[in-house]
C-alpha cells in the first residue's frame, strides 16, 4: 500500500483519478478501523490533512465554512461556530470518544455513508452545503443531495468534499441534535433527529427543518414533521403531529441495535425533544 | 482470633499501580523474543458443520509460513475433560460453533499469517444447530455429543442434557399448601462475557527435546501447565509456564483457548510462536458464561415467612459437556432459612462457545430469578423488602438450602446496615424505583504454595503461585507484614512461575486472599520459628524460651529480660553466621473459606418514552470477614456491581437464526461505560470468618450476584411492569410499557 500526502485538492483529485484502489485519509477514524478489520484494503491512502485550508474554520458570508480535515474537538472549541450552530456541533461532538474527537471529521462522517452518522441529520436540518472538488472542477451542493445508501454517497469518480458550509442564520433561530443509544456514550445511534427552527418575534415557528438518522437507508429530511411545527409554539398537538410524521417517514431495519417498532417510536421522541431544545435555543419560551 | 491489627485495614499504595500506569507492566502480548513467529487461527463460519476436508497445502507453500496445524495434529488424550478442552482449542471432525478453531498458521509476520489463513481450504458439510437452552434441551434437538447425557434422565430431555443436580430439604409442595400467596415465574437471561480488556495472548517455545517455555495471560499457570503438558504429551516438569501481568480475567482465564495451539505450532516450526486473539476472536471463541431459562416458585405467609421454595434452572454452557448449573442450584436459596426447599439444575450443550467461569459462576441468574419472585411477593403482600428478607435470613446455625450448616455469617448484619442507610429512606423521583436484592457466594480454599525468604537486609521476598487479578500481591504482603511484625514496604510479593514454587490452584472463586493468606501466615510462622531458634543460639538459651513479639525475638519465661530483643533485621543480618539463609514456606489446602453475603440497593429511572434505564444511586453492602486492604475490597464490590448492572441492562450474546454471533465486539456488546454509572457506594461489613486467623472471607464474587435482581426490582417499581428477561434493553422495556 502507498501512503501519499496530497499537496492540494487538485493533487488529491489527481491521485484519486489514478485508477488505483484509493481511499482518502483525514481523521482516519473510519478508514483505519476498516483496514484493521480487513474490510477495506486500499492500495493507495491519500492524506488530505496537510492541504491548505482543509483544517480551518472560516467565517464566510455570515456563516461558517468548515474544512474537510477539521476535527470534532476543533469544532467544539470554536465559540462562534458553536453559538451559531449548536446542534451541528453537538452532533459532531457525539462521535466516538474524547480521543476519537481529536481526529474524527464531519466530512468523514458524511462520506463514510452510514445511515446512523451523527453529523448528517444535523447538517440536513441546517441546510448545509458541501463543496465538491473533482476532475471537472468545483461545485457546491446540498448535503442532502449527496446521500445515497449505506456505505455510499453520490460523489462521482475521483470527487472529494473539501469543506462544508453552514449558512448565516436569521435572528430567533436555533438547532439541536439528539440520538438514542442504549448507553450514554461511545455508541451508534439507534434513531436520531436534527431539528432547525426559526421563530418570529412572538415565538411562533416560522421555519423548520426536521431530519432523522438511522431509520432509513440514509438520513432523511421529513417535510411533514417540519410542517407540523410551523405556526406553532411547540404545543402538545404540534409535537404529537411532528412525532407521527416522523414515524410515518421511518423505514428502518430490525437488527442487533433495535427493532423496526422501537426505532419508529424513538425517532419521533428524539425529534420532539430536539425540537424543544432548538426552540429554547432560538429564544422561545416553552 | 486476632482482632488488633497494625497493617490490616490500612490502604498502602498498590504494588502494581506504577508499572500499570507507566506502561512498564508486561501483559500477555507484551513479550517478544528474537526469531519468533506470529500465529493466526482459522475459525468456523458455521454454527455446526462436519469438517469434510482441510487442504493446507497452499498455505504451507506460501513464503514465510513455517507451520500449519489442524485437529489432526493433536493426539488423543486420556482424560475426557482434557479432550474437551483440546477439541475446543482445535476442532476435530466437526466445528461445533461459530468461531470454533479449525486450523492455525505460524508465519514470519502477522500479514503472512493472515494471507496464509485465506489459502486454507476447508470443506464443510453444514449440520443442524441449536443455540437456545430450551430448544437444545427438548427431545429431537440436534445433539452435540452422543453418549454424554446425564444418567437418570429420561426421554423428556435431549442428549444435550449433560448434568442434573438437586439440592434442598423438606417438601416444597407442603410449604406451598401452607402459604397464603404462591407466585411462580419463568425467567430468561442472556449469555454474557467477562469483558476483560486484555485478549488472550501467549508466547510459546517448545523444542524438539520436549522442553518448553510458555508465557501467557492466565488466572492459573499451573492449570495451563497441567492441561498443556497432557495435550502435548510432555512431562509437567519440562514445561515452565509464566503468568504475565493480567488485564482482567473475572473467571474467563481459568482455562486455555490458544496455549496448546501456540505450543503445537512452535513444536512443529521449531521456533517460538506468539499468538494473540483479536477482540472478535475473544467474543466468538473464548468462554462466556451460561445463558439460562429458570422457573421459580415461592410460597409465602401473609407475614412474609417463606413457606416453600422451588427452582428449576436450565443453563446452556456451549458446545461441550460442563458442570456449572450445580453452583446455581446451590446458590439460589442460600440466603434464606427454609423448611421446604428444592433447587434443581440441568446443564445443557448448544452450538455456542464452551462456557467458562464468570465471577460467581452460575449464581447471578439463579439469584436474579429468586430475588425477583421475592420482590413480587413483597409487593403483592405489601411487605417491606428488607424486613421480609430479615425475617427469612440465614444466620449462624441455619441449615443451608444446599446442605451444610452455616457458621458465623453476615447476612443479617448486611440487611440491617442496608435498612439503616440513608439511601433506603431517601425520597424517590418520578419514574424512579428502588430495588433490593441479596447475593451469595461460597468462596473456597484449594491448593496453595507460598515461599518466603528473609533477606540479609531485613526485607522479605515472597513468592506465591496465584496470578494477581484483584490486588492479592498487596493483601498478601500486608498479611505477611502483620504476621512477621514488620512494615508493609519491606515485603515484595511476586507471582512465581511454575518452576519456582509449589502447585497452586487457579485464581478463582474468591479463594486467593483466603488461601494464600493462610499459607503466608503459616510460612511466616515457619520463618519466625527459625528466627527464634537463631536468637536462642546467639543467646545460648533454649529455642522454646524465645517468643516473637512485634517483629522481634525476645527471651521469655525465666529468661525474660535477660537480653534485649533482636529484630527481624538484626537476626537476618547475621543469618550467614548462625546457620545460613532463613526462609519459611507452606503448602496446603485450606478448606474453611467462609461464605460471603451481600445486599445491594439501587435507584433506577426508566424513561417512559424510550425505555432507557439509568442508574441514579447504588449502594452495596457486603460481609467480607476482614477487609485486608479496604480500597481493593471496595473496588471489588464496585466492579461486581457494575458488571451485574451491565448484565441486567444491556449485555448479551446475540445469535441469529443462522446460529452466528451478531455482536462480537464492544460496540454492540455493551458493557457499561463510566458515564452510565453513578458512584457505586460500597459498605464493608466485617463478620470474621472463623476459618481464617484474621477472619478473611473471599470478596470478589458475591458482588456480581445481587445487581441483576436489584436492578430488575427497581425497574419493576419504576414502570409498574415486571420484566422476566435479561437484559432489560430499551426495546424490551418500551414494548412492555
Amino acid at each position: 500500500m502507498r501512503y501519499v500526502v496530497a499537496k492540494d485538492s487538485r493533487d488529491a483529485v489527481a491521485l484519486l483519478n489514478t485508477g488505483e484502489n484509493a481511499r482518502l485519509l483525514a481523521g482516519g477514524t473510519d478508514v483505519l478501523v476498516q483496514m484493521k478489520l480487513g474490510n477495506k484494503t486500499p492500495s493507495l491512502l491519500i492524506d488530505i490533512k496537510s492541504i491548505n485550508g482543509f483544517s480551518d474554520i472560516f467565517a464566510e458570508n455570515g456563516g461558517f465554512r468548515i474544512g474537510a480535515a477539521v476535527n470534532g474537538a476543533e469544532m467544539g472549541a470554536h465559540a462562534a461556530l458553536k453559538a451559531m450552530w449548536p446542534g451541528v456541533v453537538e452532533a459532531v461532538e457525539l462521535i466516538g470518544s474524547t480521543q476519537v474527537q481529536g481526529r474524527a471529521t464531519m466530512v468523514g462522517n458524511l462520506c463514510n455513508g452510514s445511515p446512523a452518522a451523527d453529523a448528517v441529520p444535523a447538517m440536513l436540518a441546517a441546510g448545509a452545503m458541501a463543496r465538491v472538488e473533482g476532475p471537472s472542477g468545483t461545485r457546491d451542493m446540498l448535503v442532502a443531495e449527496l446521500l445515497k445508501g449505506p456505505g455510499q454517497t453520490k460523489l462521482g469518480k475521483a470527487e472529494l468534499i473539501s469543506s462544508i458550509y453552514l449558512p448565516a442564520r436569521p435572528e430567533h433561530s436555533g438547532d439541536a441534535y439528539l440520538r438514542f443509544i442504549p448507553r450514554t456514550e461511545m455508541d451508534i445511534a439507534v434513531a436520531s433527529a436534527g431539528v432547525n427552527l426559526v421563530l418570529d418575534a412572538s415565538g411562533t415557528v416560522a421555519d423548520a427543518t426536521v431530519a432523522l438518522g438511522a431509520v432509513a437507508p440514509t438520513a432523511v429530511v421529513v417535510p411533514d414533521a417540519a410542517a407540523a411545527l410551523l405556526g406553532s409554539k411547540l404545543g402538545a398537538q404540534a409535537l404529537e403531529a411532528c412525532a407521527a410524521a416522523c414515524a410515518a417517514a421511518c423505514s428502518p431495519i430490525d437488527d442487533r441495535r433495535g427493532t423496526v417498532e422501537f426505532r419508529t417510536k424513538i425517532a419521533g421522541v428524539m425529534a420532539t425533544r430536539a425540537a424543544n431544545i432548538a426552540y429554547t435555543r432560538a429564544g422561545g419560551q416553552l | 482470633m486476632k482482632q488488633d491489627f497494625k497493617i490490616l485495614g490500612t490502604r498502602p499504595a498498590r504494588p502494581d499501580g506504577l508499572d500499570k500506569v507507566t506502561g512498564k507492566a508486561m501483559f500477555g502480548a507484551d513479550k517478544s523474543v528474537t526469531g519468533m513467529l506470529h500465529a493466526r487461527i482459522l475459525r468456523s463460519p458455521h454454527a455446526h458443520a462436519e469438517i469434510v476436508s482441510i487442504d493446507t497445502s497452499k498455505a504451507e507453500a506460501l513464503a514465510g509460513v513455517k507451520a500449519v496445524i489442524t485437529g489432526d495434529d493433536f493426539a488423543d488424550v486420556e482424560s475426557r475433560w482434557t479432550r474437551y478442552t483440546m477439541q475446543n482449542c482445535m476442532a476435530q471432525g466437526r466445528a461445533l460453533y461459530d468461531g470454533h478453531a479449525v486450523a492455525a498458521v505460524a508465519a514470519i509476520s502477522k500479514t503472512v499469517a493472515a494471507k496464509a489463513l485465506k489459502l486454507i481450504e476447508v470443506e464443510y458439510s453444514v449440520l443442524p444447530h441449536v443455540t437456545d437452552v430450551d430448544e437444545a434441551m427438548a427431545p429431537g434437538a440436534p445433539v452435540l455429543h452422543e453418549g454424554v447425557k446425564a444418567r437418570k434422565l429420561g426421554d423428556d430431555v435431549s442428549g444435550n442434557t449433560v448434568g442434573y443436580y438437586s439440592f434442598g430439604h423438606g417438601n416444597p409442595e407442603t410449604g406451598f399448601a401452607e402459604a397464603d400467596e404462591v407466585i411462580e415465574r419463568t425467567f430468561k437471561t442472556a449469555a454474557v462475557h467477562q469483558g476483560y480488556i486484555e485478549p488472550h495472548s501467549c508466547l510459546a517455545d517448545l523444542g524438539g527435546d520436549g522442553r518448553g517455555e510458555l508465557w501467557c495471560s492466565t488466572q492459573g499457570h499451573y492449570m495451563v501447565r497441567e492441561v498443556c503438558s497432557e495435550i502435548l504429551g510432555i512431562d509437567a516438569s519440562q514445561l515452565r509456564v509464566t503468568a504475565s501481568e493480567i488485564g482482567g480475567g473475572f473467571g474467563g482465564k481459568t482455562t486455555v483457548f490458544i496455549e496448546p495451539v501456540a505450543l503445537k505450532l512452535s513444536q512443529k516450526a521449531g521456533k517460538p510462536v506468539k499468538l494473540v486473539m483479536s477482540r472478535e476472536e475473544v467474543f466468538r471463541a473464548s468462554g462466556p458464561t451460561m445463558s439460562s431459562s429458570i422457573d421459580v416458585k415461592i410460597g409465602m405467609s401473609k407475614a412474609g415467612k417463606i413457606k416453600g421454595a422451588h427452582a428449576k434452572l436450565r443453563y446452556q454452557g456451549g458446545a461441550f459437556p460442563y458442570q456449572m448449573v450445580m453452583m446455581g442450584a446451590m446458590s439460589a436459596f442460600a440466603a434464606y432459612d427454609l423448611e421446604h426447599v428444592q433447587a434443581e439444575g440441568w446443564d445443557v450443550m448448544t452450538n455456542r462457545p464452551k462456557m467458562i467461569s464468570y465471577r460467581a459462576p452460575g449464581a447471578p441468574m439463579a439469584v436474579y430469578a429468586v430475588e425477583s419472585v421475592m420482590d413480587e411477593l413483597c409487593q403483592k403482600l405489601g411487605l417491606d423488602p428488607i424486613d421480609t428478607r430479615l425475617l427469612n435470613a440465614a444466620r449462624e446455625g441455619t441449615k443451608s438450602s444446599y446442605g451444610p450448616t452455616f457458621k458465623a455469617i453476615g447476612l443479617v448484619e448486611a440487611l440491617e446496615a442496608a435498612k439503616a442507610h440513608p439511601h433506603y429512606s431517601a425520597p424517590l423521583a418520578p419514574n424512579t424505583g428502588r430495588g433490593v436484592s441479596c447475593g451469595f457466594w461460597f468462596n473456597f480454599g484449594g491448593q496453595v504454595s507460598v515461599s518466603m525468604a528473609i533477606n540479609a537486609d531485613g526485607t522479605v521476598s515472597l513468592i506465591e503461585g496465584n496470578p494477581d487479578i484483584g490486588g492479592s500481591r498487596a493483601s498478601i504482603s500486608m498479611m505477611a507484614a502483620e504476621a512477621l511484625g514488620i512494615e508493609y514496604d519491606r515485603i515484595r510479593t511476586i507471582v512465581g512461575d511454575t518452576a519456582s514454587v509449589g502447585f497452586s490452584d487457579v485464581t478463582d472463586g474468591s479463594r486467593v486472599t483466603f488461601a494464600v493468606g493462610i499459607a503466608t501466615i503459616n510460612a511466616a510462622k515457619a520463618a519466625i520459628k527459625e528466627m527464634c531458634k537463631r536468637a536462642a543460639k546467639i543467646w545460648e538459651i533454649d529455642a522454646e524460651a524465645v517468643e516473637w513479639v512485634d517483629g522481634a525475638a525476645q527471651p521469655t519465661g525465666h529468661n525474660a529480660g535477660d537480653f534485649p530483643p533482636m529484630s527481624l533485621a538484626e537476626i537476618a543480618a547475621i543469618s550467614g553466621k548462625t546457620g545460613g539463609p532463613i526462609a519459611g514456606h507452606h503448602e496446603g489446602a485450606p478448606d474453611k473459606a467462609g461464605v460471603s453475603f451481600g445486599v445491594h440497593m439501587v435507584d433506577v429511572e426508566v424513561d417512559p418514552e424510550t425505555g432507557f434505564t439509568s442508574i441514579k444511586r447504588y449502594t452495596a453492602f457486603q460481609d467480607v470477614g476482614k477487609a485486608i486492604h479496604p480500597a481493593y475490597v471496595e473496588g471489588q464490590i464496585q466492579g461486581g456491581a457494575v458488571q451485574g448492572i451491565g448484565w441486567a441492562l444491556n449485555e448479551e450474546y446475540i445469535y441469529g437464526e443462522d446460529g452466528l454471533l451478531q455482536n462480537p465486539g464492544f460496540l454492540d456488546y455493551r458493557i457499561p461505560v463510566a458515564s452510565d454509572l453513578p458512584m457505586i457506594e460500597p459498605v464493608i461489613i466485617e463478620v470474621p470468618n472463623p476459618g481464617h486467623p484474621y477472619g478473611v472471607r473471599g470478596c470478589g464474587e458475591t458482588a456480581i450476584v445481587p445487581p441483576l435482581a436489584a436492578v430488575a426490582n427497581g425497574v419493576a417499581q419504576a414502570m409498574g411492569v415486571r420484566m422476566f428477561e435479561l437484559p432489560m434493553s430499551p426495546p424490551k422495556i418500551l414494548k412492555a410499557l
